[in-house]
C-alpha cells in the first residue's frame, strides 16, 4: 500500500457509503434497526432497487468526493428479487476492484456482501467489520479530489 | 426553483429520543429549494398527514421529503397523502431516520448529524424526481397452490368457495400431506384421518379446484396478477381416467421390496402402489425404479390383471402451462435427517424410532395394525422413553436453532395414547422445557402427568446404548443433578422439523425470500405474516415457520383472504419505476437486451432526431409491462442512454454527492 494513502494512526472521521438493494439488504438494515443492532453511524445507506443498479461511476464518484469505503449489499446468490441482478453486481464489482488495485487504491475499500431480509444481525456485523477495515486502512487520500467538494 | 417541504417525524420517542428532530428541521431550512420544514409527533397519523397536505397547498410545495421510518413501512401512506393534496405521489421521498438511524445509534449528537445527512440526501434526490404515472395490468382470476397438505387444501377450499378457480400442485401421488400420516391429533385426540379425509374429498370434488398430484412446478415466470407456471405431471404409468382403484395390480405385483414412504419405511410396498387407503386420487402409480417391467423389460403382470386396461407403461411426463393471478406456497415440512445424531443410535437400533414412525406404529391402518410392538422382535415393549428436542433448539451446526413447536404436545399425546391402550407400559419423557402455550394445551399436558401417570424428567439425553435385548437411555436429571441410565424397550425421538427440501428451489424460481433455515420469509413479521415480500406470492402453513394444525388452518385461511383480495381486482397498478431509453444517445448496441432478466428490451428501427435531422436508427425499446425495474440495463449501457425512473443516474449521483 502506498504510504500516502494511509494514516491509520490518526483518528479520522470515516465516511462510508452503503448501497443496499431494496428487497434484501435494505430490509436487513431495517431489521437491524428493529432489533436495535447497532453499527457505526458514519455508514450512510442509499437505497437501490437491486445491487445490479449500482453503476461503478457512483462508487468512483463517492471515492472522488472523499468516501473512505463503499459497500454494496444485495440478496444472497440465487435469491435476487430480479433473479440474476446480484450476479451482474458481483462481476462488475470484481472488475472495479481490479481497477482500484491498478490505480493503487486498496481494493478492500470496496466490498460486496450478501445480506438477506432476515439477517438484521448480519447486517450490523458486516457494517461494523467493514468500518473496522476502513479504519485500519486509514483515510482515502489517493482518490479524493478536493475539487469535487463544493 | 423547486419548493420542497421537509417533514421530520418524532415517531413518539422512537426517533425523538435519539435524534434532535427540531434541529434536523432547522438545519435543512437553509438548503436552496426548501420552502418549508417542520417536525411533528407522528407524521403517519391523521394530524401529520393533514400538516403535510396543508403545507402543500399553503406553500405551493412541489416536492416533499418525509424524515421518518423506513419507506418499506410508510412510503405508500405518504405518497397517498401527497396525492390527495394534488401532488404526484412520486414526488415524495423518505429519509429513513428511524430504522437506519435512531434505532441503531445511541449518541444523540451522532444520530442527529446522521439524520441531517440522510435528510440532505433525500432532498438532493427529490429535486430530481419526476412525476410518474402507473400503468395498469390485468389480473388472471385463478390461483395456484403449491402443496396439497392441510395448509394447501384449506387455502384452496377457501378460495374456491369464494368462486375463484384454484389449482393444487402436489408432488406426491396423493393429497393429504403430513396430517394424513398422523394417528390422533392434540389436544382433543380426535383421529387425524377422520377430520382430514372429508376435506380431501371436498377439495377433490369441488368444481373450482383442479388437483395435480405426482406433479411438480417446473418453471414460473411473470409477476403479480400475471404469473405463468409450467407444471410437470410426472408419468403415473396408470390412466387416471380408466383406473377404478380396485387395487388388484398392487396385490399381484411381484416386486414388493420398496419401502413405503407413507409408512415411513416401516413396511414394504409393491412397485405399483396407492400410498394409503384414503389416497386421492385413488389411483396407483408405478415407481419405475422398482418395477420389473421398467428395469428388466419382463413382467407386465399389472397390465395383464387390470380389469380396466388402465396401465400405460409408455406414458410420459406431461407439461401443462397455466396462467395465475396469485401463488400460494404451502410446501410444508419434513423431519430432519437423523444421520448426524449418532449418539441416539437411531440408525443401528430398530427400537429407537422417530415420532413420525411412532404415529404409523400406533395407527390402526399402520404396518402393525396399531399394535405397539418393537421393530426388533415384534414384542410389546414394557417401557418407553420419549426424548424431546432432538435437533431442535440446538445451536450446533447439525441441529436447528428454532423450537419445532409441535413436539412437546405430540410427546404428551403419544405418552397418553400408550397409557390409554396399555396402562402397564412405563412411560417416561425427557425434556428441556415443556412448552404448552395454546388453547387447552397445558390442560392436555397435565392430564398426561396427573391422570395417566406419565413420568416427566427434566434433563438432556446424551446417549442411547444397547444392553442385551433392551436399550439404556443415558440422561441427566436436572432436579437431582444425577446422571441416569434408564432401561427402556423402546425410545421415541421427537425430531426437529425442517422446511420441505424443495423450498429453496421454489424460492429461487419465484424470487420469494427465504431465511437461513429455509423457511419462507413473510413481508412483515407481525403485520403481514401470510404474504411474501414478492407481490402476489402468499404463504400458508409450516413453510413459513413451525406450526400445529389449528394454526396452520388459520394461516391457510388468512392466505386465502389475501389471495381473494387480489383476485377480486380487475386491474392492478404497475410499478412506474421502469427503465427508459434516451433515443438520442442510444447507439443501438443492445448490451441492455442481453442482461434483462425479463426480456423486456427489444430492438426497433426508429426515426430519431439527431442534430435537427431525422435519422433511421436501431434503438433499444423498453416494454414497460414486462420491465420490473431492477436497473441491470442502466449499468450495462455504455452510452448511459438507459436510465431507471425513480432511481435515475442523476438521482443516485445526487444522493452520493449529498452524503459525501
Ligand atoms: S434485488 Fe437484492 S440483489 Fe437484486
Amino acid at each position: 500500500m502506498l504510504a500516502a494513502q494511509s494514516t491509520p494512526d490518526k483518528e479520522f472521521e470515516q465516511l462510508i457509503v452503503a448501497f443496499c438493494c431494496n428487497w434484501c439488504s435494505y430490509a436487513g438494515a431495517d431489521l437491524a434497526g428493529t432489533a436495535r443492532r447497532s453499527y457505526p453511524a458514519n455508514i450512510k445507506i442509499i437505497r437501490v432497487p437491486c445491487s445490479c443498479r449500482v453503476n461503478p461511476t457512483f462508487i468512483l464518484r463517492a471515492f472522488l468526493r472523499g468516501a473512505d469505503g463503499v459497500i454494496i449489499a444485495g440478496c444472497h446468490p440465487g435469491d435476487c428479487h430480479y433473479t440474476s441482478g446480484n450476479y451482474f453486481a458481483r462481476r462488475r464489482m470484481t472488475l472495479l476492484m481490479s481497477m482500484l488495485s491498478f490505480l493503487g487504491v486498496d481494493k478492500a475499500r470496496l466490498r460486496v456482501e450478501w445480506v438477506s431480509a432476515a439477517e438484521g444481525n448480519k447486517f450490523a456485523e458486516v457494517m461494523t467489520s467493514f468500518a473496522e477495515t476502513i479504519k485500519a486502512l486509514g483515510e482515502n487520500v489517493k482518490l479524493r479530489d478536493l475539487r469535487c467538494k463544493k | 426553483m423547486q419548493k420542497i417541504g421537509v417533514f421530520v417525524c418524532w415517531c413518539g420517542s422512537n426517533i425523538a429520543a435519539t435524534v434532535d428532530v427540531a434541529r434536523v428541521a432547522e438545519s435543512v431550512k437553509s438548503i436552496p429549494g426548501v420552502a418549508f420544514a417542520a417536525d411533528y409527533r407522528y407524521m403517519c397519523s391523521e394530524g401529520g398527514q393533514e400538516l403535510m397536505q396543508k403545507a402543500i397547498k399553503d406553500y405551493g410545495l412541489s416536492r416533499v421529503v418525509v424524515c421518518s421510518c423506513s419507506p418499506r413501512m410508510h412510503e405508500a401512506t405518504f405518497r397517498k397523502a401527497a396525492q390527495a393534496a394534488g401532488l404526484n405521489p412520486y414526488l415524495v421521498e423518505i429519509a429513513n431516520i428511524r430504522e437506519h438511524c435512531s434505532w441503531v445509534h445511541k449518541d444523540k449528537e451522532v444520530a442527529t448529524a446522521k439524520a441531517i445527512a440522510l435528510a440532505k440526501a433525500a432532498i438532493a434526490k427529490v429535486k430530481l424526481n419526476t412525476p410518474l404515472v402507473s400503468g395498469e395490468s390485468a389480473v388472471v382470476k385463478r390461483a395456484l397452490v403449491i402443496g396439497g397438505g392441510i395448509a394447501g387444501l384449506q387455502t384452496a377450499l377457501d378460495i374456491a368457495e369464494a368462486g375463484y378457480k384454484v389449482d393444487i400442485v402436489e408432488k406426491t401421488p396423493s393429497i393429504g400431506g403430513k396430517m394424513s400420516q398422523l394417528d390422533k391429533t392434540f389436544p382433543t385426540l380426535d383421529c387425524s384421518a377422520c377430520i382430514l379425509t372429508p376435506k380431501m374429498v371436498e377439495a377433490a370434488t369441488h368444481e373450482n379446484i383442479t388437483i395435480y398430484t405426482y406433479s411438480e412446478i417446473e418453471k414460473v415466470s411473470g409477476y403479480v396478477g400475471q404469473f405463468e407456471a409450467v407444471i410437470r405431471k410426472k408419468a403415473r404409468s396408470v390412466s387416471v381416467d380408466r383406473c377404478s382403484g380396485c387395487g388388484i395390480c398392487s396385490e399381484k405385483c411381484p416386486s414388493k421390496k420398496a419401502k413405503s414412504e407413507f409408512d415411513q419405511g416401516l413396511r414394504n410396498r409393491s412397485a405399483i402402489y396407492i400410498p394409503f387407503a384414503q389416497a386421492i386420487p385413488n389411483v396407483p402409480v408405478i415407481d419405475r425404479e422398482n418395477c420389473l417391467k421398467f428395469q428388466t423389460g419382463k413382467c407386465g403382470i399389472c397390465a395383464k390383471v387390470c380389469p380396466a386396461g388402465a396401465i400405460e407403461y409408455e406414458q410420459e411426463d406431461e407439461l401443462v402451462t397455466q396462467k395465475y393471478g396469485a401463488i400460494v406456497l404451502a410446501t410444508g415440512f419434513e423431519p430432519i435427517d437423523m444421520a448426524k445424531f449418532g449418539e441416539f443410535n437411531y440408525e443401528y437400533c430398530p427400537d429407537v424410532i422417530t415420532s413420525l414412525e411412532f404415529e404409523r406404529l400406533t395407527n390402526a391402518a399402520g404396518p402393525t395394525q396399531g399394535h405397539l410392538v418393537r421393530l426388533s422382535d415384534g414384542k410389546k415393549p414394557k417401557s418407553i422413553v420419549f426424548v424431546s428436542c432432538v435437533g431442535s433448539r440446538d445451536t450446533t451446526e447439525r441441529g436447528k436453532t428454532y423450537c419445532s413447536k409441535i413436539c412437546c404436545m405430540y410427546n404428551a399425546k403419544h405418552a397418553m395414547l400408550v397409557k390409554e391402550k396399555y396402562p402397564d407400559i412405563d412411560v417416561q419423557v425427557f425434556y428441556i422445557d415443556v412448552r404448552t402455550p395454546g388453547k387447552s394445551f397445558d390442560e392436555f399436558y397435565r392430564r398426561a402427568v396427573e391422570e395417566y401417570g406419565v413420568q416427566y424428567t427434566k434433563g438432556m439425553v446424551g446417549k442411547i446404548t444397547e444392553e442385551g435385548d433392551h436399550l439404556l437411555v443415558h440422561a441427566s436429571d436436572v432436579a437431582s443433578g444425577a446422571q441416569l441410565s434408564v432401561p427402556a424397550d423402546m425410545v421415541v425421538l421427537a425430531t426437529a422439523i425442517k422446511p420441505a427440501a424443495d423450498a429453496r428451489k421454489l424460492a429461487t424460481m419465484l424470487t420469494a425470500s427465504i431465511d437461513t433455515n429455509d423457511f419462507f420469509t413473510e413481508a412483515h413479521p407481525k403485520l403481514r405474516p401470510v404474504e411474501s415480500p414478492t407481490a402476489g406470492i402468499f404463504l400458508s402453513g409450516v413453510c413459513q415457520g413451525p406450526k400445529d394444525i389449528p394454526e396452520t388452518v388459520a394461516q391457510a385461511g388468512a392466505a386465502a383472504v389475501k389471495v381473494l383480495g387480489l383476485l377480486s381486482k380487475d386491474k392492478l397498478l404497475t410499478n412506474p419505476c421502469v427503465a427508459t431509453c434516451n433515443e438520442q444517445t442510444c447507439s443501438g448496441c443492445l448490451a441492455c437486451e442481453k442482461v434483462c432478466p425479463y426480456g423486456a428490451i427489444s430492438a426497433e428501427y426508429k426515426l430519431v432526431n439527431v442534430k435537427g435531422l431525422k435519422e433511421r436508427r436501431l434503438i433499444a425499446q423498453v416494454n414497460e409491462a414486462l420491465c420490473q425495474g431492477c436497473g441491470a440495463c442502466t449499468v450495462a449501457c455504455p452510452s448511459g442512454a438507459m436510465d431507471l425512473k425513480g432511481f435515475s443516474n442523476k438521482q443516485i449521483m445526487a444522493e452520493v454527492d449529498a452524503i459525501c
